[in-house]
């Protein structure tokens, strides 16, 4: 029976926070504990010659100044995550895949690759010691050629950004669906468009973070991480140091955002826990944010040559995308970003024919991972620019060129005729795309835009609308797991395996459990972040938390209620089957008065020889339940902007926002309005404001917050919420991923708006962001047209 | 390292502390005094992470050293909550309001959000807007933080009136 799901609980986590005692990693302190800083690389590409750390070392409280030559043969290269690397046989069959072994060290050797690289980490007695003694490190350079340009990195003969491989091009494939030549042959016309998506960082307001310490006596090691990800970091950290997993425990405490880049490994985590091994000391690094800028991974980064065929009626018959990743140095996560960007490309429309081509491309830049939409914002962009072109070439409106070719409701579950990367056949499950673009066109008062544009111009004021839809594959796999036991206070004790970056973990999960029990949410306690509490974990990214530690969290306690409901059978000598549980008290329905708590269940299954578990049961109250999603679930949403334009400044201002989604069944609706209001907050920077801008011999030149602008109060209004509420078929909570969606449309829908509202000028955005000197540009070069090619 | 000897006023309660000149107010208040409540999001004055009161005016505390607050009250998001444990109106709002996610930022926004409300104790959604622009936020789109300064002000009026 649902009391608690559905309801919004005020946070359960808030307390902490609100009082300034939640534990962030920078907050551990650990007696001796000292602390590292990173000499990180100023080249993007350059032949390390030497480096003299000799008055660095010789400093008072300076306890070690390490470099990469001193851990080659200690510790082991980073490489592909190989969780996020394997792809199910017959997607191979079908993509033909190339994928490069690269591999990074934790500390450069030989040469450094991109701006940022940890070069040389000085442990210190403090961290102000620390960057003394960085001070005083000589290390000396000899630039190599930088590869900065994608498609420069890829033509022959580039420099080798992985001296290893022959080439720059990390990773290839080719996803064909149907026939490109048949549709072209049908169309009347075929469009083509590029369309840029610059590369932009995920800027947690915490930056990343490691303590690590060491104990001798049990060979044990104990690494806090500001990471998404712990058991991962778990894994890695004992293969790269030689070491038995179980000896060691990675806890991510209160972690102050993460987005994406706070997952995988990080050279820090695997150093700091070999230096608290090495100095047999606690050890500290905290980054600050001029190491972030630089040394946090980067995201987006793609460029779709895309070609579109379609009748003059504005019916879509196939799309070809030719893309380029910008990978950086060094790829981690294989094809996790560009496959999505396959699989996402036709969201919501209805089109047959499908050619897509990628090529990863290294270069001498930070390496690039997946954030908040992992390559669906790209394509959405890409797919919904190229929508709005293709109406206005036709002479019709955008919207009804999208309604055209909007999957319809009859047709669903809707097979796209490919698989999704978890193997799974890509067949969107639930919603009704329809439905929720009339519901967008409703609440944007659309119709009432359109009747009064024109007379706005007239009075100079740009005022536009536009709009953009997706679907996502959400609560991606393999697996999360959840443990939940009662404790002897009679206390419903829940681990996940998947941590809390913010996503409200601790209530929402308390919620599912509550419900199944039948208590309320103050008498469940939830924890994760803790590799000791659960053998396997997977992590918190991809808008997978609700699907999987969420349906891992319920099924765990309908398995324990099970069992308690056996064992208070076998105390009250009554058939289970007649038995229910409320508030704590299991009891007959029939006879009330025969009943159990939980404290008085928990000391009867306690084990011993007045164990009350019936036979063939294990003692304790006590289950676990490990949660495989068939594959993903397609959530949805519908966005709609209003932009005012001015022409004189090129700014844009969002009038209004407003952003139809479908999420499944809703656990908690104020933590998910929060996480679409927060993701489409991203999607404001990403539309309007952020690039990682860097020069043509690969120098940062967006390093602080004076350059790369973040979005304020001042820039991010309210999106108006409109739900749907298809409930998933793929999990039995009926829940779909939340935490991306607000921010895949965003900047697709923005700049469709700025299009409209400078429709007289015949305005063409293919690039993110739209910044007012942008604005101002296209405004500059209007009279510029796309290229039609009649067929 | 040169060091000095600073008395300030820390959350109501008058210490003395020795400190290297160079170290800064931010990192006083969380290493030497252990109030780990304020936190350090850029160190360099953009998002507002790291505010406290310096007499009872909001400042980044990543901006300043701790040897220019001698002789200063200092108070950081600790002291909001009040004796008995109960909280401080904006502490509540922002809970009521589901204005925090990460919860990383929120100590600087409400130490600016109680400067800000004992100027204007009956801010506009505009004012409030502006009053919160130099604190980042990277979770909730600010949204929820405006709406928690609304109900935040409400309740210290009548709580004052």
């Amino acid at each position: 029976m649902a009391n608690l799901i559905g309801q919004s609980f005020r946070r359960k986590e808030d307390h902490r926070f609100v009082t300034g005692t939640g534990q962030y990693v920078a907050d551990i302190r650990l007696d001796n504990m000292a602390e590292a800083a990173f000499i990180r690389s100023t080249y993007a590409h350059a032949r390390i010659k030497s480096i003299d750390r000799s008055a660095a070392l010789a400093m008072d409280d300076v306890y070690a100044v390490i470099t990469g030559e001193d851990l080659v043969g200690k510790v082991g290269l980073m490489s592909e995550m190989e969780s996020h690397c394997r792809l199910p046989k017959h997607i191979e069959d079908q993509i033909k895949p190339i994928m490069k072994h690269n591999v990074e060290p934790v500390l450069a050797t030989g040469k450094v690759k991109y701006v940022g690289q940890n070069v040389v980490c000085i442990v210190a007695k403090n961290r102000y010691i620390a960057e003394d003694a960085a001070a005083l490190v000589k290390i000396d350079y000899e630039p190599l050629p930088a590869v900065v340009d994608p498609f420069e990195a890829l033509k022959e003969g580039a420099p080798l950004v992985q001296d290893d491989l022959d080439d720059n091009m990390q990773a290839y494939f080719h996803l064909p669906v149907g026939s490109w030549e048949e549709a072209v042959s049908k169309a009347d016309h075929v469009i083509k468009g590029r369309f840029t998506s610059p590369r932009v960082g995920s800027n947690p307001i915490e930056t990343r973070g490691v303590v690590a310490s060491y104990d001798n006596r049990t060979d044990f090691l104990n690494i806090w991480s500001s990471t998404q990800m712990p058991f991962e970091i778990r894994h890695y950290v004992a293969k790269l140091l030689g070491l038995v997993e179980q000896n060691i425990r990675v806890v991510a405490p209160d972690v102050g955002g993460g987005f994406g880049p706070k997952g995988g490994l990080y050279p820090e985590e695997v150093l700091l826990a070999y230096l608290a091994k090495q100095l047999k000391r606690p050890v500290r690094w905290i980054e600050d944010r001029m190491e972030h800028m630089s040394g946090a991974r980067h995201s987006r980064d793609q460029i779709h040559d895309l070609e579109v065929a379609y009748t003059k009626d504005g019916t879509i018959l196939g799309v070809k995308d030719d893309f380029v990743l910008d990978v950086g140095a060094i790829n981690y996560f294989a094809l996790t970003c560009a496959y999505n960007s396959a699989a996402h490309f036709r969201g919501a429309y209805k089109i047959p024919v499908f050619d897509l081509t990628c090529r990863i491309a290294l270069t001498n830049k930070t390496p690039n991972v997946p954030y908040r939409g992992a390559g669906r914002p790209e394509v959405v962009f890409a797919m919904d620019r190229i929508v709005d072109l293709i109406a206005r070439e036709l002479g019709m409106d955008p919207v009804e060129v999208m309604l055209k070719n909007i999957i319809p409701a009859e047709e669903m579950p809707y097979s796209q005729g490919m698989y999704y990367k978890d193997g799974g056949e890509l067949i969107y499950d639930s919603g009704n795309y329809p439905e929720a673009f009339e519901m967008a066109l409703e609440m944007s008062r659309f119709k009432e835009i359109r009747a009064n544009q024109e007379q706005w111009r007239k009075e100079g004021t740009y005022i536009g609308i536009g709009f953009s839809s997706n679907v996502e594959g959400t609560g991606v796999g393999p697996f999360e797991g959840a443990k939940v036991s009662i404790d002897p206070s009679g206390q419903v004790i829940l681990h996940v395996g998947s941590s809390s970056q913010g996503q409200s973990h601790e209530t929402v999960f308390g919620q599912v459990a509550g419900d199944v029990f039948g208590v309320s949410l103050d008498r469940v306690t939830v924890k994760n972040g803790d590799t000791v509490a659960l053998g396997y974990g997977a992590g918190t990214y991809a808008s997978r938390s609700a699907v999987n530690a969420g349906s891992a969290a319920h099924l765990a306690s309908v398995k324990l209620r099970e069992k308690m409901l056996a064992v208070a059978g076998n105390v009250l000598e009554i058939a289970p089957e007649e038995l229910t549980m409320q508030d704590g008290v299991i009891f007959a329905v029939s006879q009330p008065e025969k009943k159990i708590t939980f404290p008085e269940l928990a000391a009867a299954a306690t084990p011993g020889m007045r164990c009350k578990v019936p036979e063939g049961m294990d003692p304790g109250l006590e289950a676990t339940h490990y949660f495989v999603p068939p594959t993903v679930t397609y959530s949805s949403s519908v966005h709609a902007a209003v932009v005012e334009v001015d022409i004189e400044t090129g700014f844009v201002k969002i009038r209004n926002y407003y952003i139809v989604h479908d999420s499944g069944r809703v656990i908690n609706p104020m933590v998910v309005e929060g996480q679409v209001q927060g993701g489409f907050a991203q999607g404001i920077g990403t539309a309007l404001y952020e690039e990682v801008v860097h020069n043509e011999n690969g120098q940062l030149l967006t390093g602080t917050y004076m350059d790369y602008l973040l979005p304020t109060s001042m820039e991010v209004p309210v999106a108006v919420q409109g739900e749907q509420e298809y409930y998933s078929t793929r999990n039995p909570l009926g829940v779909k991923g939340v935490g991306e969606s607000g921010a895949i449309s965003t900047p697709a829908a923005i700049a469709n708006a700025v299009v409209d509202a400078l429709a007289p000028f015949h305005v063409k955005i293919d690039r993110l962001p739209v910044s007012p000197n942008r604005v101002f540009d296209l405004l500059q070069d209007a009279q510029s047209e796309e290229v039609i090619m009649p067929k | 390292m040169k060091t000095m000897e600073i008395t300030v006023t820390v959350n109501g309660k008058k210490r003395t502390e020795t400190v290297e000149t160079r170290m800064l107010l931010s990192d006083f208040i969380r290493e030497q005094l252990r109030l780990t409540g304020t936190h350090l999001g850029c160190e360099h004055g953009v998002c507002g992470a790291c505010t406290v009161l310096v007499n009872g005016k909001a400042a980044r505390s990543c901006l300043m050293l701790a040897v220019q607050a001698d002789g200063f009250a200092i108070d950081t998001v600790e002291s909001l909550v009040r004796e008995d444990g109960s909280l401080h109106p904006l502490q509540q709002a922002f809970s009521d309001n589901h204005a925090l996610q990460c919860g990383f930022c929120t100590p600087g926004f409400m130490m600016t959000l109680v400067d800000f409300l004992q100027e204007n104790p009956k801010p506009s959604e505009g004012e409030i807007r502006e009053a919160i622009s130099g604190n980042l936020c990277r979770c909730t789109g600010y949204a929820n933080i405006v709406k928690a300064v609304e109900q935040a002000s409400q309740a210290l009026a009548k709580q004052g009136g």
